[in-house]
């Protein structure tokens, strides 16, 4: 009914959400089967749900759930073929649950949500299954409001983390931290899955996809989450310190019909003070590690941004700069199209057009470097040209906002002859 | 990404007869062709709507200005072949997969099993903006 954690942020919900890794990494590493300890942990997830509010948080919540989960689990494993075996298994561990926590749980505990977020975010899983997996593992989510975010049933939703989980099942990833060489990689991984995690639900903020929007939301306490894990490492800092500087501005982002406010002309006196404080402080801590990643400087960026009084007041050069350091590092020719807009703040409209010319190649049939090329076109005074290709970049859009922002783009410039930068 | 795949209730590339000439052994294959194809996609996590329409006989066609009483009418239409006959709506991770659901419901089967080849439009369905723009 409600999206992700809208409506009933109940005591309740939060505690069940802040426990559900907990339970799911004690709950894995007795049983060692991710797969059936995941099912178990949601079925205890539930019962909680619905019988603490009645009956009183129990004294040891985490025990509660352990033990409700760890009986599910048996429960399913008696009905399963390869009874015998199993059984025996899961007797041993049960009688461990009952005789209280294990020793050295509480350390292990620690590394629970690291371990999870590597396991649901594993290469071997596609970004949209990955996403599902970690929310439902690591979020505590339920499949229902995971369906309602992702506007898709919920019967096609558990089948998509049921594949997700049976994939990993076959890759045979045990259920502990990757080896120190491959780390690095997996962590890239959790990033990307978490940053797409972001962009699902900031891209669609308000109008019809408000239960959408709370998408953001957890990919934010996500990321809280595996920087308490991993503290020292700016590129988890880095990627925290983006989403919280880019989420400062969503209250300014959609006007009153859910439409469509570009950066350059949002009222700023409607964004998000203290994140925009909080994602400052936490980039200029992890850009003095000197360790430089990219989801660093997209934070750096979004900072100087954020830090603007105006559009016109902003440190164009240093975004510039930015631009150009990012370019350098992922290649990446979208990456470019930013910088052409900086340029041609700091050079002019003829030093972002040139650029843009340099990636006509890979990126000539895209409807952003149409998008692009219309504003500096528009900033350059030239009208008919800036709406034919603001006309282009809205034929060649799959987004019904931006076709709208950019089909409104186009009729103003034609209408207005010749246009100057407004 | 979405796509809706549409089918219309225009002619076949097989040629094959009308389907209500068909056996009823035939049809029921083609039924639980679509059946058999619903469920896939379920399993697989893809499926997010899939209905048929009723015919062209049923459909009406409104038109109003906003203020008078809109006007009516029952077909048929002039071009009642190209009608929509119904749709699969589906969630997957690339065009390609989209169009390999489209090419298996296009093989479904008509008499005697042989493929029916029906024409298949895939269409994306318009999502939410780019979060930089």
């Amino acid at each position: 009914m409600t999206g992700v954690a809208a409506g009933g942020a109940s005591a309740t919900e939060d505690l069940l959400r802040e426990l559900a890794p907990q339970v799911l990494g004690a709950v894995t590493r007795r049983s060692g089967d991710f797969a059936a300890a995941e099912d178990a942990v949601q079925e205890a997830l539930l019962a909680a749900a619905t019988r603490w509010p009645a009956d009183g948080t129990p004294d040891n919540p985490l025990g509660w759930l352990i033990r409700v989960a760890a009986r599910r689990l048996t429960d399913q494993y008696r009905s399963e073929d390869a009874r015998r075996r199993r059984e025996v298994l899961a007797a041993s561990w049960s009688l461990n649950t009952a005789a209280g926590p294990v020793p050295g749980e509480a350390d292990a505990a620690r590394d629970d949500t690291l371990i999870l977020m590597f396991m649901c975010c594993h290469p071997s899983l596609t970004p949209g299954s990955a996403i599902p997996l970690t929310l439902r593992a690591v979020g505590g989510l339920t499949t229902r409001e995971i369906a309602a975010a992702f506007l898709v049933p919920e019967p096609t939703m558990a089948q998509r983390i049921s594949r997700a989980k049976a994939t990993l099942k076959a890759s045979g990833e045990p259920f502990t931290l990757p080896p120190p060489d491959q780390r690095a990689g997996r962590l890239a991984s959790v990033l990307h899955v978490l940053y797409l995690l972001f962009n699902e639900g900031y891209a669609s903020s308000g109008g019809p996809d408000l239960a959408r929007s709370d998408l953001s939301g957890e990919a934010i306490r996500l990321a809280r989450g595996l920087r308490a894990s991993l503290p020292g490492d700016p590129e988890v800092t880095g990627l925290l310190a983006l989403m919280l500087l880019t989420d400062a501005r969503r209250p300014a982002r959609t006007g009153p019909g859910g439409e469509l406010i570009p950066l350059a002309e949002q009222d700023r006196s409607g964004w998000d003070r203290p994140l925009i404080t909080e994602g400052t402080t936490l980039i200029t801590g992890a850009l003095r590690h000197g360790a430089l990643g990219e989801y660093q400087l997209q934070a750096a960026i979004a900072a100087v941004h954020d830090q603007a009084p105006s559009h016109a007041g902003t440190d164009w050069a240093q975004i510039l700069a930015l631009y150009g350091l990012l370019e350098r590092m992922t290649g990446n020719p979208m990456v470019t199209l930013n910088r052409a807009v900086a340029a041609a703040m700091v050079e002019g409209p003829a030093a972002g057009l040139a650029l843009l010319d340099g990636v006509r190649g890979p990126l000539g049939g895209h409807h952003r470097f149409h998008a692009v090329r219309g504003h500096l076109l528009e900033i350059a005074g030239d009208g008919a040209g800036g709406a034919a290709e603001f006309r282009a970049a809205a034929a060649g859009t799959a987004n019904l906002r931006e076709r709208h922002y950019l089909t409104a783009k186009a009729a103003s410039l034609a209408a207005s002859g010749t246009a100057g930068a407004g | 990404m979405r796509f809706m795949l549409l089918q219309n209730y225009g002619p076949v590339e097989s040629d094959c007869l009308p389907m209500p000439e068909w056996s009823p052994a035939d049809i029921r294959a083609h039924i639980e062709f679509q059946h058999a194809l619903n469920r896939e996609l379920l399993d697989r996590g893809e499926l997010v709507d899939a209905q048929g329409l009723a015919g062209p006989e049923q459909a009406r066609r409104v038109v109003s200005d906003g203020t008078g009483a809109p006007v009516i009418t029952d077909g048929p239409f002039p071009e009642s072949k190209e009608l929509l006959a119904g749709y699969r709506l589906v969630d997957v991770e690339t065009v390609t997969r989209a169009l390999e659901i489209a090419a298996q419901a296009s093989a479904a089967p008509g008499p005697d099993g042989v493929p029916i080849r029906q024409p298949i439009e895939v269409r994306q369905v318009l999502s939410a903006p780019d979060p930089d723009l």
